[in-house]
């Protein structure tokens, strides 16, 4: 049976991208027309993977860096996570298509739904967080202070993972497939952001723990998004087009020149050091982008949604 | 499954796609039941569909697909002739509808419980409930929730939950004139189809294949069954769809695992001591 090409329901051929190994295919579709629905979500959700990987991380860095006996370096991480949980809920509640009903997400805790479970991560982690920063700025109550600073960075690597589960639980494929390499991704990210912060804001002779953070988070980040995108292979071409492509080369160039910077000239040049923490949370923020956007691309785009399905239907014989 | 205990029997629809006329009378049926607003109009060129995917305004979508033989204009001119000049030419209708999954990734993600099974295992969404979060927009490996702009909540079939209270059937099925739309209990349902299925294939259609049949696969089956004439992508259809939650504890263990690197990667950080 034939069929014109690029018109009518039919048949395309599915390709890589340039120098791409992966052998074409034969993919059917309805006038080439989404098999999913793109997000609805808007550019809040992306901020919030940022804020809130910053917050979590600066949390378990404060509270590490007080117990370290780093007294301006905990006071630093404390003040960035406070910042990062007062913007958090904002931007959530902003994105939502009914904001007068965030409430509603506190009526049930829901173990199968990332964003239920992050809620109630969200909603301890951020009272723990803010109440320990507050309280130590104001030397009030210490024994609550440390309790609060305990939950908080206790949660605090929770509060920065859980975002990439979020998006790997949906049917979109570069996000679904990589599964098991977002919350290394999502890590590596919020670990960069929140050393290079707290670098920014703590004295040079301080901020030693906070340089090495912000260095092994973004070759964490750096490294876990190279796996992602080799192991999704043609799933990951959405990371080469578009806007996705310029996100992810983007966070690609910053971190790497970030992490240079800091790693060879922080300890000496506070010049290295703040350019370079500047460059890392740009590529934090830029990763997160590039994440977000790829899961539009790849919706968008029945070849991604029918291609694998049908191979691995064939594969099942 | 459900938390129900009262033998009311799991409800479905069978889509009988090879007796579809693609008259949209479900579609239009649909929309005067349930109050769904109007779509904004437009001529996709796509045959005679115009309303082109299932969405927060569209329940019930009739998919069009024309193939194989001459451009749609030749054939109108000789449509007598149609079948000895080319036999290859077809024409293909399908109503398509939400599937009610039985591990339903919209109804798991959804973060207020706004969306539920009934008690007749279908899965509709409490309007007053929703908040709009979106999140079960990209969870559905099918493509049929999304949120309203208008109003910004997410709507979809409710497998007309109203009627099914009362004992009447949903508004589709009531509507088509052909039965290509069938309603009743989901095993007889399965039956039909597999009875049809033998019928169609006895009649010479090599491609025809049911969809969404039996308890497994990546949703644990559907409450919409179809009768396909083709492979499920040439309808829209995912060939083999599986709800994200299904692999809950691959994903929350990868998160895991990064955490504990997160907190590790801080706490070797002051290990090097002040410098």
């Amino acid at each position: 049976m034939t069929t014109p090409v690029g018109r009518g329901p039919g048949r395309r051929r599915l390709r890589g991208g340039p120098g791409s190994v992966v052998p074409s295919a034969q993919i059917r579709t309805y006038y080439d027309r989404p098999v999913l629905k793109q997000p609805v979500w808007t550019w809040e959700i992306p901020a919030y993977f940022f804020t809130g990987g910053l917050a979590g991380a600066s949390a378990s860095l404060g509270s590490m860096a007080r117990r370290g006996g780093h007294p301006l370096l905990a006071r630093a991480a404390r003040r960035i996570a406070l910042g990062g949980v007062v913007v958090s809920p904002a931007l959530l509640i902003s994105d939502l298509g009914r904001p007068e009903r965030f409430h509603h997400m506190l009526r049930v805790f829901r173990p199968t739904s990332p964003m239920s479970v992050g809620t109630w991560v969200l909603t301890v982690f951020g009272p723990a967080a803010g109440a320990s920063a507050v309280l130590a700025e104001l030397g009030w109550w210490p024994r609550l202070q440390r309790l609060a600073e305990t939950v908080a960075g206790g949660l605090g690597p929770v509060m920065a993972t859980y975002t990439a589960v979020l998006v790997a639980d949906t049917a979109i494929p570069v996000w679904h497939e990589a599964r098991h390499e977002l919350p290394f991704v999502f890590a590596g990210s919020a670990a960069a952001s929140a050393g290079a912060a707290a670098t920014l804001l703590t004295p040079a002779s301080e901020s030693g723990p906070a340089r090495r953070v912000a260095v092994t988070g973004a070759l964490l980040e750096l490294g876990a998004a190279e796996v992602m995108r080799v192991r999704l292979g043609e799933q990951g071409e959405p990371y080469r087009l578009a806007d996705a492509g310029r996100w992810s080369r983007a966070a690609t160039a910053c971190t790497a020149a970030g992490t240079a910077l800091i790693g060879l000239g922080g300890r000496r040049r506070r010049a290295a050091a703040v350019v370079g923490s500047a460059l890392l949370l740009a590529g934090s923020v830029c990763q997160r982008w590039a994440v977000y956007r790829a899961g539009f691309i790849s919706a968008a785009d029945p070849k991604y949604t029918v291609g694998p399905q049908r191979r691995r239907i064939e594969e099942r014989g | 499954m459900t938390g129900y205990d009262d033998g009311q029997p799991r409800m479905g629809f069978f889509t009988d796609t090879s007796v579809c006329i693609g008259c949209k009378a479900c579609e239009v049926a649909c929309k005067e039941w349930n109050g769904v607003p109007e779509n904004p109009f437009a001529w996709t060129g796509e045959s005679y569909d115009n309303t082109s995917s299932l969405g927060a305004n569209t329940w019930r979508h009739v998919a069009f697909i024309e193939s194989g033989g001459q451009s749609t204009a030749s054939t109108v001119q000789s449509a007598s002739s149609v079948q000895s000049e080319d036999e290859d030419f077809r024409w293909l209708m399908s109503s398509d509808v939400c599937k009610h999954c039985t591990t339903a990734a919209c109804l798991d993600v959804c973060p207020t419980g706004a969306l539920f099974k009934t008690e007749f295992e279908t899965v509709v969404v409490q309007e007053d409930v929703c908040n709009g979060c979106g999140y079960c927009v990209p969870a559905c490996p099918y493509g049929v929730i999304d949120r309203r702009e208008s109003d910004g909540r997410a709507w979809k079939c409710t497998l007309c939950y109203d009627r099914l209270k009362v004992g009447e059937e949903p508004a589709c099925a009531k509507a088509c004139p052909t039965d290509s739309i069938n309603f009743g209990t989901l095993e007889a349902m399965t039956a039909m189809a597999a009875d049809r299925l033998d019928v169609v294939v006895a009649a010479g259609r090599a491609g025809a294949q049911l969809y969404g049949d039996g308890p497994s696969g990546g949703v644990d089956g559907a409450g919409s069954v179809f009768l396909l004439l083709d492979d499920p992508e040439v309808y829209g259809l995912p060939p083999d769809p599986i709800a994200g939650s299904k692999h809950l504890p691959s994903l929350w263990g990868a998160a895991a695992a990064a955490a504990v690197t997160l907190a590790g990667a801080v706490a070797a950080a002051f290990v090097g001591g002040r410098r």
